[in-house]
């Protein structure tokens, strides 16, 4: 588009400057982002190695080409993998649906609050995102443990007789998941309401719609992209999350980021730990795809 | 107002509870800093003694200057790398492996942090045996990668003001026959420097909060801020901890104001 401003040949410096716009970025991307996974594709077909690097070359004078799949017949023999990804998606699943469940009516509210409120409110959402995610994790760990906030309101309540074990259970991951990325979805649905139509509500209004048809019929579907948008943020990110399992989970509480890394860090295994991270990421190509696809259309809708 | 099916009251209480649900926790952590007790929540009486144990704490002194050397150089860069981005994907139309490009860009916002970190150590590693460069790991190599997810973000935030904005200018100056270098540093970056500085904002954020791509790709000389921390709370509270978020939520606060005020002054400027 720019070149096309002026049709004269452009200048020396100015090709120059053309390519090292797309180009600097480009190729910071293809070095420190598509070539690492690459490599890490290659080495989970290698066999581990006592020493450094800890596996063996692909590539070998003697034997010439050297692959092997037995990471990834691990993966399927061993049942720690198999239980760490559904376990991992069935949290992420359930805990994005509770986003949902929490996020939309915010959203909502935000969105149909008065102009002057309504920076307010969007600024106390984001907020909590420019504190430490570590902290408010931590944070956390002393409202559920034994002596902790929720259990000092549950006994004054009457509600248990003794402290109950939250902390160091899939109840606190849960929690903790829905707590960190709660923002992730209040923003793109709000983006998504924001936008709506007042005028339709009113014409379904009077052609005598119910207003829990209007809202089931026009606003709904209307915010599906930022839904989508929304259940993706969440999910995506706490499919692969460590730091929550670690802290809030119990011994049991298997997700696949956190076996990753306690294969990496703790058995030192690096090609299972490259075989697990090829899968997760075969995992998430489609979500990944799904929510590009859906960004895309509402950024086209938002012009 | 009110044009379908959700009552004021229904969604006023929903906001307070969610508001209560996302702020509640801070609060009681930093309550709990002002605690006498070692025993974090048995109250005991008001102390400012875990403030003092912070601040003789070298350990935790050096890893946070460290944390923010790399979180400023960091969100320099990325800020410089995104922008470009930016302008690559918007203003550039066609070019070669465009949609490519758009992929790796996008890819980083939604990547696990596990994936990232393990893929970049695995890179250092191989460039080491390949080329002798990085020479082990550390503040440099915490760098890099913080930079690669980062401008990412900024990337966004650009993009979004850069398709906002009106093209009158633009054409304009070209049609006086102003250059495209020209016309990207006399009009669009004084225009997107706004978007540029809550790029740069939250580069520099999320620098300083990143722990678990950090981890994989440090160095044994190199504990950045959230390293120590996880460290310290993996194996329970501890109070100092609660006095550090309560120094952390402080100075992001008033950092929130005082950027707030600035971008709201460049706005009214360039208005």
């Amino acid at each position: 588009m720019m070149g096309r401003g002026p049709s004269v040949a452009l200048q020396r410096p100015e090709r120059l400057w053309r390519r090292t716009v797309a180009g600097v970025p480009y190729l910071w991307l293809l070095v420190f982002f598509l070539a690492p996974f690459a490599i890490v594709l290659r080495i989970s077909f290698a066999d581990p190695l006592i020493g450094q690097p800890p596996f063996t070359p692909l590539y070998d004078e003697a034997q010439g080409i050297q692959l092997t799949a037995d990471n990834y017949r691990f993966l399927t023999e061993d049942d720690l993998y198999w239980v760490s990804y559904l376990k991992s998606m069935r949290i992420a699943a359930v805990a994005t649906l509770l986003c949902l469940l929490i996020g939309y009516p915010m959203a909502y509210g935000i969105a149909r609050a008065r102009a002057v409120w309504r920076n307010v409110l969007l600024l106390l959402v984001i907020l909590p995102f420019w504190t430490s995610f570590l902290l408010r994790v931590y944070a956390w760990m002393g409202m559920l443990s034994g002596q902790g906030v929720v259990n000092k309101a549950l006994l004054a309540l009457g509600l248990v007789d003794q402290p109950v074990q939250i902390l160091y259970t899939d109840l606190a991951v849960y929690l903790g998941i829905v707590y960190t990325y709660l923002p992730f979805m209040i923003l793109p649905l709000y983006a998504t309401l924001e936008r709506l139509d007042g005028e339709l509500l009113d014409a379904a209004a009077d052609l005598g719609g119910r207003p829990r048809q209007a809202f089931l019929d026009i606003t709904l579907p209307l915010s599906a992209p930022g839904v989508v948008a929304g259940s993706m943020l969440v999910f995506i990110p706490a499919l692969g999350e460590f730091v929550i399992p670690s802290l809030l989970g119990g011994l049991d509480t298997l997700m696949i980021g956190r076996t990753l890394y306690d294969e990496f860090f703790v058995n030192r295994d690096w090609p299972l730990a490259s075989a697990v991270a090829s899968v997760l990421v075969l995992i998430l190509v489609l979500p990944i795809v799904v929510f590009q696809r859906f960004s895309q259309l509402d950024r086209e809708a938002a012009r | 107002m009110r044009r379908d099916g959700r009552s004021p009251t229904f969604l006023f209480s929903c906001l307070c509870f969610g508001f209560a649900f996302l702020y509640v926790p801070i609060l009681v952590m930093i309550v709990y800093s002002f605690n006498d007790s070692r025993l974090v929540s048995v109250w005991t009486g008001f102390s400012l003694r875990w403030y003092g144990a912070l601040w003789e704490n070298e350990q935790i002194i050096d890893a946070a200057l460290l944390s923010l050397r790399i979180a400023f150089v960091s969100a320099t860069l990325a800020t410089a790398l995104g922008t470009l981005a930016a302008l690559a994907i918007t203003r550039m139309g066609r070019f070669r492996g465009r949609a490519l490009f758009s992929g790796m860009l996008a890819a980083p916002l939604v990547m696990p942090e596990v994936i990232t970190g393990l893929s970049l150590l695995m890179l250092f590693v191989s460039l080491e045996g390949a080329i002798g460069w990085p020479l082990g790991r550390g503040a440099d190599t915490i760098t890099i990668a913080h930079i690669t997810f980062s401008m990412a973000y900024v990337a966004v935030v650009v993009q979004a003001r850069l398709t906002a904005m009106d093209r009158a200018l633009e054409e304009a100056a070209m049609d006086l026959g102003c250059r495209p270098m020209g016309v990207t540093f006399d009009i669009i970056l004084p225009l997107i420097a706004p978007a540029m500085l809550s790029g740069w904002l939250l580069a520099f954020t999320l620098s300083l909060d990143d722990l678990v791509i950090a981890s994989f790709v440090s160095g044994p000389e190199s504990s950045t801020l959230p390293m120590v921390i996880y460290s310290k709370v993996r194996l329970g509270i501890t109070p100092d901890v609660n006095a550090l978020a309560a120094v952390i939520v402080a100075i992001v606060g008033i950092g929130v104001a005082v950027a707030g005020w600035l971008m709201a002054r460049m706005a009214r400027t360039a208005a």
